[in-house]
């Protein structure tokens, strides 16, 4: 064992040079000429003619597809950003030493998270009534002919304490409080994570650990309740408990990819020369057991609700596989999160080889946000969705940013935490 | 199957001297016939040459045959014996099938992968196999060289090179059978 950690340039930082930014920034105004055109497209078509004949039913506005798409890209890039400080407290509070090289790269991903809320919170406030149907006041009102003694009975989750159908307060609350509290422990883990470059003992590493623990307790509850709030109040009158697991285990997967895709993007950059084939077949096999952990929750939510055939919990499929622009995106879910990753990834070489990795992650990645974009088309556009030129560009710009806010969080500080007391572990890590 | 009968034992005391040994020994022109060791040494495998077992291919065709075995069965059952309607559904109701193809699939391939490996392993109940060195059970590492194999070299020689690799100790076994 002649070679050891020290060999290795430790106090390099990732360079975000202009020629790196290019790419990014081609798909970022790919992404808005392509928005733009869609945009411009909705509004000349007015709507779908068969939404304006609706009889009862309110016009369809090309702007509310713009919303609608505002929000499944909110909901999934901030998930991906939060699971990857979630990825990184995981790697400390289970004291991993495997991953001592990367754990900056996960976190990198959570600087996204600002971001993101700011454009959460207007999004919400901005599409309210086209995106959220409990947001209407008319249906708390027991005089109105729309009341809904449904929803009623779910209204204080989202009002309390202020009277129903007035301002959302509790809702509004735990956005800000989630978001909060997020960005507060993603701040506190990277300014630990960065001081421990400057001292030589071991103290920083149990402040990280410790401050990491209490991160996944709060995360384990407001992941689940973010995701009742974000995504499931849409289809207000129906409910799964499994949701809040669902829609973590979406963004886990995705943000497993974003992490490995990035790691394998430094590697041939020539960055993070330590991670060797090893470490990259470590995180396969994270993409590969928690693609096939989605499958089991998405197929255990399905399966029951399909079985029992209950109304109204079936309409939430029926709505889904009945319709003509949304069913045939089922299978497409199933094929590129399920049979793709688990018949690509089987086996030991694929998950050492970049090449495999990179065109499965990035399959990944956007095939969970088909997945997002299931759960919140149909509910809040029905027949007037579909994934059309606003939904891909909408998608190609948030990519780009994201990527763009992440890469140059990540070129801040050194990328290799080379202080962290399992790095000599982790460069002889061989599996 | 005619087997080997005499083998010369080198008995290392320390997992990283045999590592080197297993090396030296094999640069030196002595075919090694198997290592022995108290706990699995990591790192043994590449150092002995060993290619990568097969196995998971076994577990994944009979995990293949278990899919297969467990939808063709319940097709047959449902659609066609005797088709019966069971909450409201098709006869052949897919997403009914899953579960139980599921742990088909895992019954099978854990099954056959059990069987592969005691098979490939020469496991079988009865089967005698040679003990070189009853320590290699406690806290020696056994590195068993076969002499019909390594014909073209003098035992005195293959003695020598296990010495100087760093075995304790040298022995002769021999077999009956």
């Amino acid at each position: 064992m002649a070679h050891d950690v020290q060999n290795y340039n430790l106090d390099q930082k990732f360079e975000f040079t202009p020629a790196l930014k290019k790419p990014i920034m081609t798909v970022l105004v790919i992404g808005a000429v392509l928005l733009g055109i869609g945009i411009v497209m909705a509004m000349m078509g007015g709507g779908h003619e068969e939404a304006a004949g609706e009889a009862g039913g309110h016009a369809f506005h090309w702007y509310e597809r713009v919303y609608a798409n505002l929000w499944i890209n909110n909901v999934y890039f901030v998930g991906i950003a939060i699971i990857g400080v979630f990825f990184f407290a995981i790697q400390y509070a289970a004291q991993a030493g495997w991953s001592a090289p990367i754990v900056r790269v996960m976190l990198s991903l959570g600087h996204w998270l600002p971001y993101g809320a700011v454009l959460m919170l207007v999004t919400f406030f901005v599409a309210n009534h086209d995106l959220f149907h409990w947001t209407h006041s008319y249906l708390f009102d027991k005089s109105s002919p729309e009341y809904d003694s449904i929803i009623d009975g779910k209204g204080a989750f989202f009002y309390w304490p202020m009277e129903k159908g007035t301002f959302p307060v509790f809702y509004i609350a735990r956005m800000v409080i989630f978001f909060g509290f997020w960005v507060f422990f993603f701040n506190k883990l990277k300014s630990m994570t960065y001081a421990e470059d400057g001292i030589t003992d071991n103290s920083q590493w149990f402040k990280i650990r410790s401050w990491s623990a209490f991160f996944i307790i709060f995360f384990a509850v407001s992941s689940s309740i973010a995701a009742w709030d974000w995504v499931m109040s849409i289809d207000t009158h129906w409910f799964s408990t499994l949701f809040g697991w669902y829609v973590f285990s979406s963004w886990f997967v995705a943000g497993l990819s974003a992490i490995t895709l990035i790691t394998i993007f430094l590697k041939g950059l020539g960055y993070l020369e330590m991670v060797n084939e090893n470490h990259v077949h470590d995180l396969g096999k994270f993409v590969f057991g928690f693609t096939i952990f989605w499958t089991y929750l998405w197929f255990s939510q399905f399966l029951l609700i399909y079985y029992a055939n209950i109304p109204e919990e079936s309409v939430y499929f029926l709505e889904r596989l009945s319709s003509d622009v949304y069913g045939p995106f089922i299978f497409v879910n199933i094929l590129v999160n399920f049979v793709l990753p688990f018949l690509v990834l089987m086996t030991r070489d694929s998950k050492r080889h970049g090449v495999f990795l990179k065109l499965v992650c990035s399959l990944i990645i956007a095939g969970h946000w088909v997945d997002f974009f299931l759960m919140v088309q149909p509910g809040t556009l029905g027949h007037n969705g579909g994934v059309g030129l606003i939904e891909v560009g909408m998608f190609l710009l948030y990519g780009s940013v994201v990527t763009l806010v992440v890469l140059s969080g990540l070129s801040k500080g050194n990328l290799i935490p080379k202080n962290h007391p399992m790095l000599e572990e982790s460069y002889h890590h061989h599996i | 199957m005619e087997r080997d009968k005499h083998f010369i034992l080198g008995v290392f005391d320390d997992e990283d001297v045999l590592l080197h040994a297993v090396k030296d020994v094999r640069s030196s022109g002595v075919k090694i016939h198997e290592v022995y060791s108290p706990y699995p040494v990591h790192g043994l495998d590449e150092e002995l040459g060993y290619r990568r077992s097969r196995l998971p291919i076994a577990a994944f065709l009979f995990g293949l045959l278990g899919t297969s075995l467990a939808l063709t069965m319940q097709f047959y059952m449902m659609k066609f014996d005797w088709p019966m309607i069971i909450g409201g559904k098709d006869y052949a109701a897919f997403p009914d099938f899953i579960p139980v193809t599921f742990e088909m699939t895992v019954l099978l391939a854990s099954f056959g992968m059990v069987g592969v490996f005691m098979v490939s392993s020469n496991l079988k109940p009865w089967a005698q196999p040679r003990i070189f060195d009853l320590r290699s059970t406690d806290d020696k590492h056994i590195m068993a060289i076969d002499i019909a194999n390594n014909s073209s070299m003098e035992q005195d020689k293959i003695r020598e090179v296990l010495k100087s690799s760093g075995a304790t100790e040298v022995n002769d076994k021999s077999f009956d059978e």
